[in-house]
């Protein structure tokens, strides 16, 4: 460790972090966020859902152990280790384009997307995204696969990103690839996946006013009535097939 | 049986997961005979809830002494942020108001949204393809919300075997029949076209090949009809939502500026409100023609103690703006604690297990192994059970810290539904616990419950108007929908419901209006004068905005 840095001194159950170039000393055990929390240091910019899933406090770090290597996480996932250097990353400047969902005629969803984000294709494979990923994603994995066409494996691959843009600050060759993603999740839910049907029929039994008389007549129930209509509820069973049960009493259907 | 992936467990832990482990078998036995625990009959379930869900402890309350709802018994923590004063940045532009008889804007717009969440979002995008302008502000990012951190997905009746009179059904018995029926049907028969909407707008829904929908079941329902995008649902719903609205040009987002007071008209309509730009309290005056409320919950204010699964800026600004301002408050004494929360590891304290563990199978266990209730009771009636498990019975686990819970039995559902289910439905959490090193296939969970839902807040019609002309309202700021308990997957069909007509009634509202010519805080001067005549004294003020946790200085 670099004894010769100005560090705080500390106890067993604290370590020293440097964050705007301060050493700060802060409680051992805790996540970088809750850790700067009890140095008195809260941010407004740097903080989000504190469960790992928003993306707002992605940080780049380094640490004695690696001092050859940069890391990323997120501050509300990380603990803190002892000689730690952080410089959070509220917000990463990225290329978004604006889209409608709508496909020309001698297009497909693929085609768009590639249109939509061509620097997909600059991709040099060094990994770094892969390296940065506090999900752990397979970031150069989708973003071949986007290049070759096949959005609904990127969409499976992508789908835990939480958009923290910590792979778009190290990409060599300045892709996006949180957003080309959303754009293929979207395509390729908007135009390749297949609708339910199911949910055609019900949304057509709704706007042709099919519930109205139902509800009229549940509503008009006394509450003695209408919670005796509650308890006779049947219970579809836990293992059957989606649309093959059906209830013996049919009168709310 | 190995015990090997248990040895991340402290040794406390360890032989209690290991009860867990020796159960299993014949738990898995007793489910396939459909043996396992039954469901509470209604009067049991009453019984459970008085005694043991904190809603009815009676230390903790206070008496609301000022407003329209004044004389309701709330959270201590509440009625304190409702009995505060505004905030020093409000009382500074209040006197100059009183001086020049109104406040110069410095933007305007059609329709305010204040909220960045997925309420706010469905609101805006809806104002916008309706040819209003739009401003949406945010304390946070764009965002930044409950919303996002949802997983485990949202009720829609649209399969053969389901309607929306039986969502209905559900609905209201699960709030213990305190809902508003007509929010409730208007909540249950837009449903289906919401997932429509959401489906045409590319968001991702486990499906069949075919393209039909998975659905199960949650806590208190009577057809399956959770629709999930693994367990991350919120998130692929509000990256959708934010990216949708960042399409449209017509929509502005202001980040990081919390509305802090709305403002209003001699005529008491709200016309837009006061911004306060953070860090360092710059205020943004905004007019506009018409005002929608999107701030969502109040976990951070961690009500009873308890810790909570809600996001940095769950701090119940809405219920603050909207109380002041004349709007009564509905079923805020009620709050829905999510029976599992995590214990351990510490450091996600409170974070969420979702019931889509539940959902597929994952049973609550004691210390010894042993169930001791129906999984899929309402959510209410099974942290009741909990509490009662840990607390009277003292069959919880204890964990180092000074943690107590229950085991949720995760590794179940992939002997239920087949190997690779749990990768396959959970992908989220279980890359999280692996990268801890707890490979959630193999073993159970410690939880316990955590705060985690507003069931109650700001009074609204079906159309999401307030009894303030201007102002509307949607999602988790708003009560009535749920009564005084929600049940899993309406909260995210919910802020698409009412956030959608709260979009098209303000623009509505906004097409028949004039910008506001003197925009001003007359409202103040009576809710200060009752602050007052009730003996409060200025100093603690709200809202609140951001917790202060730590040795952070308030802000």
């Amino acid at each position: 460790m670099a004894g010769s840095l100005n560090k705080a001194a500390h106890t067993p159950f604290s370590v020293s972090i440097r964050y705007d170039e301060t050493w700060i000393e802060v409680p051992s055990g805790k996540t970088i966020l809750s850790a700067l929390e009890e140095a008195g240091v809260g941010l407004v910019r740097g903080v989000g859902c504190r469960g790992g899933i928003c993306g707002a406090c992605a940080v780049l770090y380094r640490v004695p152990a690696q001092t050859h290597t940069m890391s990323a996480g997120l501050m509300c996932q990380e603990t803190v280790q002892d000689g730690m250097e952080i410089l959070p990353l509220p917000h990463v400047p990225h290329k978004k384009v604006p889209h409608h969902l709508e496909l020309p005629e001698d297009e497909t969803p693929a085609h768009h997307v590639l249109r939509l984000y061509p620097e997909v294709n600059n991709c040099v494979m060094c990994g770094e995204c892969v390296r940065m990923c506090p999900m752990d994603i397979d970031v150069m994995g989708y973003v071949g696969m986007i290049k070759r066409g096949d959005l609904k494996a990127a969409a499976r691959e992508s789908f835990t990103c939480i958009g923290c843009q910590l792979c778009v600050i190290r990409c060599p060759a300045s892709i996006s690839q949180p957003n080309a993603a959303l754009a293929a999740r979207r395509w390729l839910g908007a135009h390749q996946e297949s609708r339910a049907d199911h949910l055609t029929r019900m949304v057509e039994k709704v706007d042709a006013g099919r519930y109205t008389s139902v509800f009229r007549w549940m509503r008009r129930l006394d509450s003695m009535e209408f919670q005796a209509l509650y308890l006779r509820r049947e219970r579809e069973p836990d293992e059957s097939p989606p649309g093959t049960w059906l209830p013996e009493d049919q009168t709310l259907l | 049986m190995s015990s090997g992936p248990l040895n991340l467990f402290p040794e406390m832990l360890r032989d209690s997961a290991r009860m867990v482990q020796r159960t299993r078998e014949s738990r898995l036995s007793r489910r396939r005979m459909g043996e396992g625990v039954e469901a509470l009959s209604l009067s049991d379930r009453r019984a459970l809830l008085e005694e043991f869900h904190p809603d009815h402890r009676l230390d903790g309350r206070g008496v609301l002494q000022v407003g329209p709802s004044k004389g309701a018994s709330l959270p201590f923590e509440l009625v304190e942020l409702l009995q505060s004063w505004p905030r020093p940045l409000v009382m500074d532009l209040y006197g100059a108001c009183r001086e020049s008889g109104s406040l110069t804007a410095g933007m305007t717009t059609d329709v305010l949204v204040i909220g960045g969440g997925g309420a706010g979002t469905a609101a805006a995008i809806v104002a916008a393809e309706a040819g209003a302008r739009v401003l949406v502000a945010t304390k946070l990012r764009l965002g930044d919300s409950n919303t996002v951190m949802a997983e485990g997905g949202m009720q829609v009746a649209d399969h053969e075997c389901d309607s929306p009179a039986q969502h209905y059904l559900d609905v209201m018995g699960g709030g213990h029949f305190t809902s508003d029926p007509d929010l409730v049907e208007a909540l249950v028969t837009e449903g289906p076209g919401v997932l429509r909407w959401m489906e045409e707008l590319g968001m991702l829904f486990d499906k069949y090949p075919t393209g039909r929908m998975k659905v199960r079941h949650g806590g208190g329902t009577s057809r399956k009809r959770l629709h999930a995008a693994g367990d991350v649902t919120g998130l692929e719903m509000m990256r959708v939502l934010k990216d949708r609205m960042e399409c449209l040009d017509r929509i502005q987002v202001i980040p990081f500026a919390p509305a802090v007071e709305l403002l209003t008209d001699e005529n008491g309509r709200a016309v837009g409100a006061i911004l306060e730009q953070l860090p360092g309290g710059k205020p943004l005056i905004v007019a506009a023609k018409a005002v929608v409320l999107a701030t969502g919950g109040f976990g951070r204010l961690h009500l009873n103690g308890f810790p909570t699964s809600n996001h940095h800026g769950a701090m119940a600004d809405g219920l603050v703006l909207a109380y002041r301002a004349g709007v009564p408050l509905r079923d805020l004494n009620h709050c829905q604690y999510h029976p599992t929360g995590v214990v351990f590891p510490e450091k996600l304290n409170g974070l969420l297990l979702t019931e889509k563990f539940r959902g597929l199978g994952a049973q609550l266990l004691n210390r010894h192994g042993d169930e001791f209730v129906f999984s899929l009771e309402p959510r209410d009636v099974t942290t009741a059970a909990i509490i009662r498990e840990c607390s009277e019975f003292g069959n919880g686990a204890k964990a180092p810290g000074g943690g107590v819970g229950v085991w949720l039995d995760i590794p179940m559902i992939d002997q239920i539904h087949g190997l690779g289910t749990i990768e396959r439905e959970f992908p989220g959490r279980f890359k999280e616990y692996l990268r801890m090193g707890l490979d959630i296939r193999q073993v159970p969970l410690l939880a316990y419950p955590t705060l985690h839902y507003q069931n109650g807040g700001v009074v609204i019609q079906p159309n999401g108007g307030t009894d303030m002309p201007g102002l509307f309202a949607a999602g988790e700021v708003t009560g009535g929908v749920h009564g005084r308990n929600r049940l899993m997957g309406n909260a995210l069909l919910e802020i698409l419901v009412f956030g959608r007509r709260a979009g098209a009634s303000a623009v509505a509202f906004a097409k028949g209006v004039k910008q506001a010519q003197e925009p001003g805080l007359g409202h103040l001067e009576a809710y200060l004068e009752q602050l007052e005549s009730a003996g409060m004294q200025p100093g603690r003020s709200s809202p609140r905005l951001l917790p202060a946790y730590g040795s952070v200085r308030p802000i």
